[in-house]
């Protein structure tokens, strides 16, 4: 689909005559100046943090004396400090752990859901699967009081269970839905001859609709585990103890201590919290993007 | 791959299946078990929650203590309080002009990209890492960068281009902190819009410009009478799902201004939070979350119904 996008030719009038000098100085203008300054906008907060990580306190709150967009004498000083005397190796671990398993557990359920919703059919099958897509516009923000009550109850209060198990509940929607649609392309006559050969619905699932719905899984296993680690409201508000929470509530309520912020290890665990995040992404953009844009226009 | 899966069948076992294989093929039983797990846990950890939530508005319930039925009264409470109106108030507008924004700026971006351009894919992937980024960390920049004494942008302001004398306080005056909030806002989503409006604007088939221009439209004609027409339906989904996560945003605001200066930035989501977890008032909390609902059901409507036109217009067109 990328690649398709790619070679596609351009419609702008700006083509259409020779190209001339004020030609280029007007797609300068008009398109590559505000392309870079939409760049710069968006990628400045990563090179501020990133900058940031490596400064020394001296530099960080020195402008006079120090040129604030570099750094003069990097020092890992913040970094060593959130490794070695906070808990964050641990609050890493507990977000990957927390992000993979609520990923497959949303996966194992949308697969089973998506094939009965596309290939088996039933009375409102199509109804049910609108309802799903529904269910992802329930913000959780709406939600984490009644579960915050239901997880003590459940006495799964301060539990990694208590994140694994309520993460699905804005996974499953989106995975469904993009799993219907894949599932959609794939053409149902390998299945009908597998039927003729006697071969059961779940051998069916197994070695032919699942095998050629790869590339749908992958995507929403990525986007998936994206939005498990981007989560912030549940575990902010089931988990207490220091050493299982997430990076993104534990940078926040761990690393600020009264009301003195300590700016460098601050950026510092924003950025390592990012990475992981980013570095899967970098691997799978394409994927990341078909599913993004896929789920708009399905 | 085809062939592959072609194959495949032929050496499956066919004979004496056993009983549960016989029973996992009835349709409907098979049905039921596929449906089960997803089902499941939507209904245990969504749908209950979701009533649980409209119950629980309706009784002062607090942490610890479960409590009683009483009607209207949460809502008779916040009806006078200044803090809730505020909020309200506030969560309209942050949700109107970040929309706004992100949308004008967001098609803008995508626009740009729809033209060829040299490493084009390259460009899209760094355009998307505001959003794949977890909100509160880069929100956790933008609280750097809004520092009253070591802003970035008001040195550059002040000691690089002297255009003003003071440092702004971006976080300490209730309406410089919402302005900040809503610009973090815009920056996170652009990205999101843009790239969901590509997708939108690489489905127009460039013959219509083609026509278009043989019929001598402008570049302003073309825009208004083929590119707008041509995105809305993909526009209309967009919008609706990002007037919901905007209007229900919580991390943002959490994170850089915790709701202050004096709860002037408190979106209905933190003060739900702020009343139900730091005040132990779970019923009054949920009656603020509550209150969301009408405007999120009213958004839900126009996404169904934008869904729904799409489908109609595919069905209906030859193409």
């Amino acid at each position: 689909m990328t690649d398709a996008v790619a070679e596609r030719p351009d419609v702008t009038p700006e083509q259409e005559g020779p190209v001339d000098d004020l030609g280029v100085l007007r797609r300068w203008v008009t398109i590559y100046l505000p392309l870079l300054v939409f760049v710069f906008i968006l990628l400045f907060p990563f090179y501020w943090m990133g900058i940031t990580t490596f400064k020394s306190n001296a530099e960080l709150y020195n402008y006079s004396e120090h040129n604030p967009f570099w750094v003069s004498s990097p020092t890992l000083d913040n970094i060593k400090r959130l490794l070695f005397e906070t808990d964050y190796p641990q609050w890493l671990l507990t977000t990957m752990l927390v992000a993979v398993a609520s990923t497959c557990l949303a996966l194992f359920a949308s697969v089973f859901a998506a094939y009965a919703i596309q290939r088996l059919r039933f009375r409102g099958s199509d109804y049910l699967g609108v309802s799903i897509y529904l269910a992802y516009l329930v913000p959780p923000s709406i939600l984490f009081i009644p579960l915050a009550i239901m997880v003590f109850r459940f006495g799964l209060f301060d539990t990694r269970l208590a994140l694994i198990l309520t993460y699905p509940t804005f996974l499953i929607p989106f995975c469904t839905w993009l799993l219907i649609g894949y599932f959609k392309s794939i053409p149902y006559e390998l299945e009908e001859c597998a039927l003729v050969d006697g071969a059961s619905r779940l051998q069916i699932l197994w070695r032919i609709t699942l095998p050629l719905a790869v590339p749908g899984l992958i995507s929403a296993g990525i986007f998936a585990f994206t939005l498990s680690w981007n989560e912030f409201i549940y575990a902010l508000a089931f988990i207490q103890s220091d050493e299982l929470k997430t990076v993104p509530v534990a940078v926040l309520t761990e690393l600020v201590e009264g009301d003195v912020y300590h700016w460098g290890s601050l950026m510092a665990g924003a950025l390592l919290g990012s990475v992981p995040v980013a570095l899967f992404y970098s691997f799978f953009v394409d994927y990341y993007v078909s599913s993004l844009t896929g789920a708009v226009k399905e | 791959m085809a062939t592959t899966a072609q194959t495949q069948p032929a050496s499956l076992p066919l004979p004496n299946q056993s009983r549960l294989a016989r029973v996992l093929d009835h349709k409907p039983t098979l049905i039921v078990l596929c449906l089960l797990p997803a089902l499941g846990l939507l209904l245990v950890f969504l749908s209950f929650p979701l009533l649980f939530g409209i119950y629980l508005a309706f009784t002062d319930t607090r942490l610890g203590r479960p409590g009683e039925f009483i009607g209207l009264e949460n809502y008779r409470s916040l009806f006078a309080d200044r803090t809730f109106w505020t909020a309200v108030w506030w969560t309209c507008f942050y949700t109107v002009f970040a929309t706004v924004l992100k949308f004008g700026l967001g098609l803008w971006l995508a626009l740009l990209l729809n033209h060829r351009l040299p490493m084009k894919s390259l460009l899209r992937a760094i355009i998307l890492v505001p959003w794949i980024v977890p909100t509160v960390l880069s929100a956790i920049a933008f609280w750097w960068i809004y520092d009253p004494q070591f802003s970035i942008i008001s040195y550059v302001l002040v000691d690089v281009l002297g255009w003003r004398d003071t440092y702004i306080n971006f976080l300490g005056d209730p309406w410089n902190a919402r302005w900040s909030l809503i610009a973090a806002n815009v920056w996170r989503g652009i990205p999101f819009v843009a790239i969901c409006l590509l997708a939108g604007l690489q489905t127009i088939p460039p013959s219509l410009y083609e026509a278009a221009m043989l019929d001598g439209a402008t570049p302003w004609q073309r825009f208004w009478r083929i590119t707008m027409p041509m995105l809305m339906p993909i526009l209309a989904i967009v919008l609706a799902f990002s007037v919901i996560f905007t209007f229900t945003d919580f991390q943002l605001i959490y994170a850089i201004t915790r709701g202050g200066p004096a709860n002037s930035t408190h979106l209905m989501a933190t003060l739900a939070f702020q009343r139900a977890v730091n005040g132990a008032q779970l019923g009054e909390g949920s009656a603020i979350a509550v209150a969301m609902i009408p405007f999120l059901i009213c958004a839900t409507f126009v996404a169904y119904f934008a869904l729904a036109r799409r489908k109609w217009q595919q069905g209906g067109s030859d193409d």
